[in-house]
């Protein structure tokens, strides 16, 4: 029998064939002669001159807003989601406004229920996710020793997908149409029977922006954290904070489809008179919370595992030693982000579904505090074995400890049947989240803002000024929180506009309100500090800390293009071991935007990747699909009509584009 | 370090609150069966949780202590030894078994409580349906015998030592059934029927809330609960299954005919008279409890002048519209609806 590929492949061409394509090589090895590289020809102030006519983009409003680098994105996502902050952060100071006093008449209930909402709504979808991200997509590349993201026209698309949509949530809140459901709009009381009017469609059409810029970032970071890694880091070399935000960019991809599909149908029916959560219609109330929180409660940990990512690089730096048990905290992050797609049903204990089923989800629940035990274990090991020191950064780490831990705890608490049924919807399990969320997210990103500030900027924060707000932050977050506890144990359920005289909820709601207020101004000393740290901070200089990772190899801030040679990883901490002079790789061609993909497991070089120009088609394809996700608010004809201009701008995006100079083989 | 800074601060609530607190609505009450299983267990865990944290912390603060900040803090320590310090490696390893011993003990102590919480259920001896709605609570007292059916609102009698099994249900959106002092909570969720079994044991009266949100008046969702002897309650049940007293002065005459002739009757029921609407809180024996408008006020003649009068400024957004009575309409109902007792 004659093997038919052998055939194929042993055929040989004919004569003319044959010197066609020897001119085709020789012509081409003619044009790669042309091209452009980094190497001993091309390289200090020359090579950097070169290198910032190929990336820069273009210049004015246009180029501002077609933008694709993923410093400029990176930034743009932290200021938006920091100004969501500040308003999320105002939303609660009236509420603490309204609970200083019983029976006060500050805030109407209604308005009430809007603050409760949009609070929650922003600072879950609008802030700490978009933050994280923004944080990520900002130094990933820089950490990983490459020029770009993956796929830096998606990561643009993701950018303008979430502003919008926050524009969307607060242009209603303006107009007197915000949502009045609260963060996770139960049904049936956000279906069409109990609220009518358009509020509960501007929050599920919120969570259909924010989960569209949230996919598409996750699979911009997923991708540029598997292939864009410089050469020699492997990915057991690969620094903590990269793993963490490769776990989170799996969560986002797996999670977010759940809550796609419910809001969704909680649109459908709004829109077209659906039944799926109608019990009268033989729908089910409950298949909402199950396929809210199968999403829900891993948001929790997307929240959450950035911010370990965060603590672990503090430490290693601030220790000056590496991370003891890098591999214990790789395979914490990883079980952490499979046990929690396994307890979303702890938020429904109340709901009577099967006892015998409750006791599993207990189990698992309790269970995340084995990874989460071992990563603090591992952080203050490396305290213990190292020599720390404490600038600001370091000092949000121990807070963060302090703090995080008693989260962490209650949590343990309310994961147990008995506990739960009375803790639940309480108080007690808003202080709990909040030590979680503030404590475990918050104070590390505080510290991380802190510690990346001089890369972002080139200058360092004011430490005195940094070290007021660290503790007015840390002491005044306790004032605000840890009463409230108590509040709930004496029986105050969340969510109410106001309580009764008498029931003993005096004190600790006053206590809150000042600590609540206190806090907000700790915050707004912060972001002072940053302001005024922008114009006269001290000049960092490349590595002002003595830190290990790749994004202290270049200058501070990065120039366009990061990095003037893509450098070689020979250990976990490359910086501290390379003794100055880190080895790189050249050949990289400098006339065209060109990126280095390496291996997914050894990172050894594997392709060369062009890298897509500025263009402003991302940001119409946003508008074109948020013109379509607002209309569909009020038509269903939205989508069928819509289909045309999204397809339209994506058809322009993704057009194929002509290099310069001829392309080479990528394939080296 | 800073434990010690958050601690007074986390005293003072826990020391003034405690002390001026008669644990009404509180999971102190310890009023019930239910509610002292949780106590134990909750203690349990307290105890278990604040003995991990004080370990952590003092890792961190004997960790930090070490070491100090010695001159040459800048001086990189790199290499492989360090990252596989033997000792620290059998203390990770003892820190994962405690950790899951400890979550072991946990885990067994809930699901011992659970079990002994469900047998306690066992065996109830009465069966109240209490239905959810935006927002007060429709009571009703089950019994084989139609004519000792009991219909209330808002106010649950309860026996003590008797287990009371409630089926809880939802008229609208989803609700939750919660008395702290007696018991844990119980969603009543559209469609689906819950139930929540208690055994109360210390007379008194407590106060129950929604505790799911379920809209604009969530906040103002109460509930009284009065434990009391079961003789007591049974007077109490034959009392209440007595038509509403008939009118003796012209006054409450003319306040039961505006009542059960007027937009009252239409959704409101008062045994014994034409006013037998049904979507909105039996009044047969309104002035024999202790609130109004679902726990938001104490019965008074103020209040329900108050409540009757303009019931959208006392609690807006609820079911009840201001009708706008004028003054000796009001005067009337007023004074009929005291009678009711």
């Amino acid at each position: 029998m004659t093997d038919v590929r052998a055939d194929f492949f042993d055929a040989k061409p004919s004569e003319g064939e044959h010197e066609r394509v020897e001119a085709e090589n020789r012509r081409l090895a003619a044009e790669r002669k042309k091209i452009a590289r980094d190497g001993p020809k091309l390289k200090g102030a020359k090579l950097a001159a070169r290198l910032e006519a190929t990336w820069r983009r273009p210049p004015g409003i246009i180029g501002w807003l077609a933008t694709v680098d993923h410093k400029e994105i990176g930034r743009r996502y932290m200021i938006t989601a920091l100004m969501f902050l500040v308003l999320g952060g105002a939303m609660s100071l009236l509420m603490r406004l309204q609970l200083a006093r019983p029976d006060s008449a500050l805030i109407s209930a209604e308005r009430y229920n809007q603050l409760f909402t949009m609070h929650g709504s922003t600072m879950m979808f609008l802030f700490a996710v978009p933050v994280m991200e923004g944080v990520a997509v900002y130094i990933i590349p820089l950490m990983l020793g490459t020029r770009s993201t993956a796929f830096p026209r998606l990561n643009a698309f993701s950018y303008y997908m979430y502003l919008f949509g926050g524009l969307m949530l607060w242009g209603a809140f303006v107009l007197n149409i915000a949502p009045d459901v609260g963060w996770f709009a139960y049904t049936p009381l956000s279906g069409p029977q109990f609220s009518p009017g358009k509020r509960a469609d501007i929050w599920a059409q919120m969570i259909t922006f924010t989960e569209v810029a949230a996919l598409a970032a996750a699979v911009v970071l997923t991708c540029t954290i598997l292939k864009c890694r410089a050469p020699g880091m492997t990915l057991a070399r690969m620094p903590l904070f990269a793993w963490a935000m490769l776990v989170v960019a799996i969560m986002i991809i797996f999670s977010m489809p759940a809550v796609a599909l419910c809001s969704g149908m909680l649109i459908s029916d709004r829109l077209v008179g659906t039944n799926f959560y109608n019990a009268a219609e033989h729908g089910d109330a409950l298949l909402w919370q199950h396929l809210f929180w199968f999403f829900g409660h891993p948001e929790v940990y997307i929240i959450f595992l950035p911010a370990t990512g965060f603590v672990s690089v503090i430490t290693e730096t601030f220790c000056r030693r590496p991370i003891f048990g890098h591999a214990v905290v790789v395979l914490a992050l990883i079980s952490t982000g499979i046990l929690a797609f396994g307890l979303w049903v702890h938020h429904m204990f109340a709901t009577g579904l099967p006892r015998v089923g409750y006791s599993f989800y207990t189990a698992a629940s309790m269970s995340v505090s084995i990874p989460t035990g071992l990563q603090i274990f591992c952080w203050l090991a490396t305290m213990w074995d190292g020599r720390p020191r404490f600038p600001v950064p370091m000092l949000y780490v121990v807070g963060f400890i302090v703090t995080f831990v008693i989260g962490g705890l209650t949590g343990v608490m309310v994961a147990a049947v008995p506990l739960d049924l009375q803790l639940h919807d309480t108080y007690f399990v808003v202080a709990h989240f909040h030590y979680v969320l503030i404590g475990g997210a918050v104070f590390p990103l505080l510290g991380i803002f802190t510690y990346w500030f001089p890369k972002f900027t080139g200058r360092m924060m004011n430490e005195a000024l940094g070290k007021v707000s660290f503790w007015l932050t840390f002491l005044s977050f306790q004032l605000t929180f840890f009463p409230m506890h108590w509040s709930g144990l004496l029986g105050m359920p969340r969510r109410v506009y106001t309580y009764p005289a008498g029931l003993g909820l005096e004190v600790p709601n006053l206590l809150s309100t000042i600590g609540a207020f206190v806090l907000a101004f700790a915050i707004v000393l912060f972001v002072v500090n940053g302001i005024v740290s922008l114009y006269r901070g001290a000049i960092a200089g490349p590595n002002p800390w003595g830190a290990a990772s790749l994004e202290w190899a270049t200058s501070s801030p990065p120039p366009v293009y990061n990095f003037e040679h893509i450098p070689v990883v020979e250990s976990n901490t490359p910086l501290w071991d390379s003794e100055g002079e880190l080895p790189v790789v050249t050949g990289l061609r400098v006339d065209e935007k060109e990126l280095l993909l390496t291996t997914v497991v050894a990172a050894a070089p594997d392709l060369r990747e062009p890298v897509p120009a500025a263009s402003l088609w991302p940001l119409i394809t946003a508008i074109a699909v948020g013109i379509v996700f607002v209309a569909s608010i009020f038509s269903p004809w939205a989508l069928a009509v819509g289909v045309v201009p999204c397809g339209i701008a994506a058809t322009a995006w993704f057009w194929p584009k002509e290099l310069k100079r001829h392309p080479e083989p990528v394939i080296s | 370090m800073k434990p010690r800074a958050a601690i007074p601060a986390a005293l003072a609530p826990l020391l003034l609150g405690g002390c001026s607190y008669q644990h009404y609505q509180s999971i102190f009450g310890a009023a019930a069966v239910e509610d002292r299983q949780f106590l134990s267990l909750f203690w349990f865990f307290l105890g278990v949780c604040v003995l991990m944290y004080v370990l952590v912390i003092a890792f961190l603060v004997l960790g930090i202590a070490r070491r100090g900040r010695t001159a040459d803090a800048n001086v990189v320590e790199t290499g492989r030894h360090h990252t596989s310090d033997p000792a620290m490696r059998s203390t990770l390893i003892g820190w994962t078994a405690l950790i899951g011993i400890g979550l072991a003990g946990l885990a067994i102590a809930s699901f011992v409580t659970d079990r002994s919480m469900a047998e306690a259920a066992t065996g109830e001896k009465l069966a109240v349906t209490i239905t959810g709605n935006q927002w007060w609570w429709d009571i009703v007292y089950n019994s084989a015998d139609a004519s000792k059916t009991l219909r209330t609102a808002n106010e649950l009698h309860l026996p003590a030592d008797v287990p009371t099994r409630i089926y809880l249900k939802s008229n609208d959106v989803i609700h939750s059934f919660w008395v702290p002092s007696l018991a844990g909570k119980q969603d009543l969720i559209p469609g689906r029927d819950n139930d929540i079994t208690i055994v109360p044991k210390k007379v008194g009266i407590y106060r129950g809330q929604c505790a799911e949100f379920c809209g604009v008046q969530h906040a103002k969702m109460n509930l009284v609960v009065v434990v009391e002897p079961y003789p007591d309650f049974i007077k109490w049940w034959e009392h209440n299954l007595q038509p509403a007293p008939a009118p003796t002065t012209p006054l409450t005459l003319a306040g039961y005919n505006y009542v059960t002739t007027g937009p009252c009757s239409s959704c409101h029921n008062v045994g014994g008279t034409p006013a037998s609407g049904q979507i909105a809180p039996d009044l047969t024996h309104l002035a024999s409890r202790k609130s109004l408008a679902a726990g938001s006020m104490p019965m008074s003649k103020g209040n329900l002048y108050g409540w009757i009068g303009d019931p959208q400024s006392l609690k807006p957004g609820s079911k009840m519209p201001t009708i706008g009575l004028e003054p000796d309409q009001l005067h009337a109902v007023v004074a009929y609806l005291e009678t009711l007792k």
